[in-house]
């Protein structure tokens, strides 16, 4: 397995059913002729308190398919922004009850979090912070349950 | 050319605050606020990390976040006296942020795009968690101004009791960008949040000196653990 395949594979601690690499946190994996593998990766946001755990799973999936000689570098330019999270990502999000978030830039164009259970946009906001620094607290006006959604950043 | 102190001051006015705020995570009005409020500490202790290791490194005598943050004391501390301010109720936590925000997004947009690369990047991340802070904030000012009487009298004596500290949100430079040139932009914007919320905006008084009574206490509580086990890890 290639470094770059295996570090592909690391999923994130929080949101366990995406990848670093669908989510955008994975910027570069590199490997320099003596077989040194670099990775670089940048945090969603500032204070995240995956980013440890996620340094550390790079690294164990590194040695597992035989890339023991690496590093993991942090990059904060440019700055991570929801619009990274790949078409896969918010597919496999959705599927886990986390709904996806909107445009980051949606200043002046509001449109309606769908709910994750019954998919009716007559969803609110409950709670602008969550279980994550990533997410919000949503409830369902149609099926009157609650959901996560990662906030448009 | 930034210096330490430049980059100190942004630092310990985030770590201050995240101390602060971290003490309300489970005294909030509601569960939600608690989250809220733990999450908002999260953003601050995340800027401040990030701003404390480029100090370390400016500074060049081997000092990291850790030791920046616990092996300091209160003199050498480079925060604004408004973050270090006690919390006696909900309405003071509001207020701060809201006064706090209002400085840091302008902060962070303008250095985001000045000259010093480094801080450029740790203000272009922690300029959308601004955002969301001073946009939190508002919607609680204008809940509590506009509430109930007794809720509107809460507020503003958490407004008129910070209000004298919020000079010296604007002291110092040494950096891309000189606080004292975001004097105007704030005024407007605490002034047109307070205004909406049926709140007074007080009049501008001279910041209080002396001793720094609260910032002391709470160094003592922050580097306790440090400080008798020098090195210690989880």
């Amino acid at each position: 397995m290639t470094a770059r395949e295996a570090v592909a594979t690391v999923v994130d601690p929080e949101l366990r059913v995406v990848t670093i690499a669908e989510l955008g946190i994975l910027r570069d994996v590199e490997t320099d002729d003596r077989g040194h593998v670099t990775v670089t990766i940048t945090p969603t946001y500032t204070g995240c308190p995956a980013m440890d755990v996620i340094r550390e799973d790079i690294g164990a999936a590194l040695r597992a398919a035989g890339h023991a000689d690496h590093n993991v570098q942090t990059v904060f330019a440019p700055a991570w922004s929801t619009d990274w999270i790949s078409p896969e990502g918010r597919a496999k999000l959705a599927a886990a009850g986390i709904a996806p978030p909107g445009p980051s830039k949606s200043v002046t164009l509001t449109i309606a979090v769908r709910c994750t259970h019954c998919g009716s946009p007559e969803t609110e906001q409950l709670s602008r912070f969550g279980s994550t620094a990533c997410k919000a607290l949503w409830r369902c006006r149609t099926c009157g349950e609650p959901f996560d959604a990662i906030k448009a950043y | 050319m930034t210096t330490v102190d430049y980059v100190l001051r942004l630092g310990d006015d985030a770590l201050v605050t995240a101390q602060r705020f971290g003490a309300w995570y489970a005294a909030g009005p509601e569960m939600e606020e608690d989250v809220a409020l733990a999450n908002i500490a999260l953003d601050q202790l995340g800027a401040a990390r990030l701003l404390l290791t480029y100090a370390g490194e400016l500074e060049g005598a081997g000092r990291d976040e850790d030791a920046l943050a616990y092996q300091r004391d209160a003199a050498a501390f480079r925060n604004c006296r408004l973050v270090e301010q006690p919390e006696p109720d909900f309405g003071v936590v509001i207020a701060k942020l809201l006064l706090l925000s209002a400085f840091q997004l302008p902060l962070y947009d303008a250095l985001a795009g000045a000259g010093d690369e480094r801080l450029a990047a740790i203000a272009g991340k922690a300029r959308k968690e601004s955002a969301y802070h001073l946009d939190h904030s508002t919607l609680w000012t204008l809940r509590l101004g506009d509430g109930t009487g007794e809720s509107h009298q809460r507020m503003q004596a958490a407004i008129d009791g910070l209000w004298p500290y919020t000079g010296g949100l604007f002291v110092g430079e040494g950096g891309p960008v000189a606080f004292a040139d975001l004097r105007t932009h704030w005024s407007s914007t605490v002034e047109e949040v307070l205004t909406r919320a049926t709140l007074t905006v007080p009049e501008t008084v001279a910041e209080p000196t002396g001793e720094r009574k609260h910032l002391v206490e709470l160094l003592a509580e922050m580097q306790e653990l440090h400080r008798a086990h020098p090195g210690a890890r989880w």
